[in-house]
């Protein structure tokens, strides 16, 4: 019932937000679902004319439809940039499978005796396709195009990644904030849409009269549905959507230094990087030990007016399985206070960078250290180590993994890149993993949201903060926080390197100054 | 008028029709007749240019179709196939329809060719104009398919199998209105059938084909009695009593028939022109008991006249003797 109430609450406080999201939702659909017919139509009746090429075109356009949605973000940056044009593309991508397949298998499927008469009869090929060949594949392409556009509406939602908007901004911002009204703001709004496009291109299906004119109708709706995202603004930044929403990252940025203003982008955390690289956006949010900021020649700004507290990363385990192996504890105590910032940025940087695999980074650590034994028997028992999506956790749990495998009779199972610190605890709370890397501050501030007073008197106080989380998290869900590991990896803003020297940017304060001539 | 000079398709190493020529006058019947695989199929769709020859000419009225846009010189040639292949999302109206407005004929002309057409294939235009084909029988289908064919009166028709796929009764009624059509009266029809004995009812001339080859092209009762050779004559085998009766008339009989009645046997009088076929079912059909035909010329004949004459006929030495027509 609270959770009613809440999503109540939630919509009717941002009803003009959701109508905008919804829209931008519509556009992308219907436009990128436009674009794919436009594309996908004429290239499946080609294909139907030549069956030698259908197979190998067929095979392509599966292979698009399996290219992970974030990947396929990420590689159209340089070429598309962020926003709404790559959104389309990938959005067009998606669709164009299921159109190009049913246009095919439907004129396919037109008896070849009514073709071979319409030919015989001297109708021309044009003539064949248009009053004989069309009309009949209608309903299996327009089914097609049916798939397409539920699949798009679902896929749209990643649009938030690179800033293009859509319902998804609600549901990615609500699963980084551990806000179930925010998710549910995003994800029945979208479920309707699908529900809503699917039915009412059944409609145009099952009459035959409105076949054509739907083919025609639905886009253009799409047109008019799609509006421009709008792009004002001095400083362009992009954050990861939960940078953006939390209380610790860009609400105590403008807590802490009043008078700054973004025009804000919301962003997969792993394309951000990029974006700025590329020049698409002035300023991110990233974390102050990520290699990538060596990899991409990128400048950390100092925190002058501390808005972030300290992230003091330790592992975090599950309580029931903290008892029932004390030699899991006992193994990972080698690792206490053994990472500082530099060397976690190094080993960042050889995997995004040197694009090491991060198990061969860890056992290079582990080796270095004198620490490396080959794995033993792996007979008392599972643990699955989890962790969240970027490359420092994906070296951790290399490492973890390597330290339990080689010093207790533990078998590790590696469940890297969970999307997000609700995903990641819910799952350690609930036992569905053993252990995953976490960071204090997130456990502060995300995991517990302590009392206005309470932040306010620890706030940066790192030890503080440690025990505070570690007594919290022992009592509200048995859940274990072991001994830091020795780095602090802190939300930071950052910026080209080449950019901080023209502009003069060193501290977070610098970029509140008129830009230089 | 069809002229096919050395006519030849091969589909990669098989060659599915070899130097085949005949001309098919305006107003004659053509049957192509042979196996599955003799190369007939193949070339009743080099006419039309659904397949293109390897080699070779055909013309249609001194005019090579080649030279010719395909669209339009396929308007001149009707067609029908197996499978019917009616629209199955137009109308039966709309089917027939299809070349006449591809020609550009106007409303009331297509109209009233169509309810002519039905008609005459015994199909009330009013009942079935405004039906899909899903809504007909597999004959009334292939009738429609027909009306479609002729729809825009082609100097030319080309029929693949157009009856194969009916049961017996429906396809000895629907051969039999074909045969009626006034429409056919001056086209060109070239016919394509395994059944022989479809082609001697409904053919002038028989184009048998075998592996590609021509075997034997000529009338019905030049190849019944004068086959060309030992394919032709296996070919036919196994019912040639059928096909004589099929072309044999009541003038073929031999002059030394009785000239009066035998006792009890009823007298029906026949036309000289009446096919054995014909006159045996008059005379098995007749109600009154036991009957005999009755010819101008007085004299009379039975049922076994019929099949004596036939066995004579049959037995003749092929190269001196057997009916011209």
């Amino acid at each position: 019932m609270a959770l009613l109430t809440d999503f109540t609450t939630f919509l009717v406080a941002n009803t003009s937000k959701l109508a905008e999201l919804g829209l931008e939702h519509v556009g992308l659909t219907l436009l990128s679902l436009l674009l794919a017919c436009l594309v996908a139509i004429p290239l499946g009746l080609w294909i139907a004319r030549h069956p030698r090429a259908a197979s190998p075109v067929l095979g392509f356009a599966g292979i698009l439809q399996t290219i992970p949605s974030i990947a396929l973000l990420g590689t159209l940056i340089p070429l598309l940039g962020i926003g709404v044009k790559p959104a389309i593309f990938a959005l067009l991508l998606y669709a164009i499978l299921p159109i190009l397949r049913n246009t095919y298998t439907g004129i396919q499927g037109v008896d070849a005796a009514v073709v071979e008469a319409a030919r015989g009869m001297g109708m021309t090929p044009w003539q064949v396709l248009r009053k004989v060949e069309l009309p009949l594949a209608l309903p299996v392409l327009l089914a097609g195009v049916r798939t397409a556009a539920v699949i798009n509406v679902g896929v749209a939602t990643l649009a938030a990644y690179i800033g293009a908007g859509g319902l998804g901004e609600f549901i990615f911002g609500g699963i980084a904030l551990n806000n179930n009204s925010m998710i549910l703001a995003g994800a029945l709004p979208a479920a309707l849409l699908a529900l809503l496009f699917d039915q009412g291109l059944a409609l145009f299906q099952g009459q035959r009269r409105w076949q054509l004119g739907g083919l025609v109708l639905v886009p253009l709706v799409g047109l008019l549905a799609w509006q421009s995202p709008a792009s004002s603004g001095e400083l362009s930044a992009a954050f990861d959507p939960e940078f953006a929403d939390r209380a610790d990252g860009l609400p105590s940025i403008q807590r802490q230094y009043p008078g700054l203003r973004f025009n804000t982008l919301i962003l997969n955390p792993g394309l951000l990087y990029r974006a700025v690289a590329e020049g698409e956006v002035d300023i991110i949010s990233g974390y102050s030990t990520d290699g990538r900021v060596r990899a991409y020649d990128l400048a950390v700004l100092t925190d002058d007016q501390h808005a972030f507290p300290p992230y003091q990363c330790a592992p975090l385990v599950n309580g029931t399985t903290a008892q029932e192996h004390p030699e899991l504890l006992a193994t990972l105590q080698r690792l206490d206070g053994q990472l500082n910032d530099s060397l976690m940025t190094a080993l960042n940087y050889l995997v995004d960078y040197q694009k090491q695999a991060p198990a061969a980074v860890a056992k290079a650590f582990l080796q270095s250290r004198g620490w490396w034994q080959t794995p033993r028997s792996g007979s008392a028992g599972n643990i699955i180590i989890g962790s969240k999506l970027f490359t420092e956790q994906y070296i951790l749990v290399e490492l973890f993994r390597q330290l339990i495998e080689g010093y207790t009779e533990l078998r590790v199972e590696a469940k890297p890149g969970l999307g997000g610190t609700k995903i990641c605890y819910d799952a350690l709370r609930l036992g569905e993993i053993d252990l995953y890397p976490e960071y204090t501050g997130t456990g502060f501030q995300v995991l517990l949201s302590p009392p206005q007073e309470v932040v306010a008197k620890i706030f940066t106080d790192a030890g503080a903060v440690y025990q505070y989380v570690k007594t919290a998290c022992a009592q509200r869900d048995d859940v274990q926080w072991l001994p830091p590991l020795g780095f602090n990896n802190t939300y930071a803003l950052m910026t080209r390197q080449q950019l901080a020297t023209e502009k003069g940017w060193h501290r977070i304060s610098d970029l509140r100054l008129p830009a230089p001539n | 008028m069809i002229t096919v000079h050395k006519l030849s398709k091969s589909f990669g190493s098989t060659v599915a029709v070899e130097q085949l020529s005949f001309t098919v006058e305006t107003g004659q019947t053509l049957a192509l007749v042979g196996t599955s695989g003799s190369g007939k199929t193949t070339t009743l769709k080099m006419l039309n240019r659904l397949v293109t020859p390897s080699s070779g000419a055909i013309y249609l009225n001194g005019i090579a179709i080649h030279q010719q846009p395909l669209a339009q010189m396929r308007r001149q040639m009707g067609y029908v196939i197996q499978q019917v292949g009616l629209f199955p999302h137009y109308t039966v109206a709309g089917n027939i329809a299809v070349v006449p407005r591809l020609l550009g004929w106007s409303a009331e002309r297509i109209a009233q060719q169509s309810r002519d057409l039905l008609t005459r294939l015994k199909l009330p235009p009013d009942e079935y104009l405004y039906r899909y084909p899903a809504e007909l029988s597999g004959g009334q289908q292939q009738r429609v398919g027909i009306a479609r064919a002729l729809a825009a009166d082609p100097p030319v028709v080309l029929m693949d199998e157009p009856f194969s796929a009916l049961d017996p009764i429906t396809r000895q009624e629907l051969r039999r209105d074909f045969l009626e059509l006034d429409q056919l009266r001056h086209k060109t029809v070239i016919l394509v059938t395994h059944d022989v004995q479809e082609a001697f009812e409904l053919a002038d001339q028989i184009c048998l084909l075998d592996g590609g080859r021509l075997q034997q092209l000529g009338t019905p009762a030049d190849l019944l009695f004068r086959p060309a050779n030992a394919f032709v004559r296996r070919f036919l085998a196994p019912q040639r009593l059928n096909l004589a009766y099929l072309i044999l008339r009541l003038s073929d009989l031999p002059r030394r028939l009785p000239t009066t009645l035998p006792a009890g046997m009823t007298a029906l009088p026949m036309s000289p022109t009446l096919t054995f076929q014909a006159a045996q079912s008059q005379l098995l059909d007749h109600a009154g008991g036991a009957a005999g035909g009755l010819l101008p010329d007085g004299s009379y004949f039975s049922a076994a006249d019929l099949t004596q004459a036939t066995f004579q006929l049959l037995q003749q030495d092929p190269t001196t003797h057997g009916p011209a027509h």
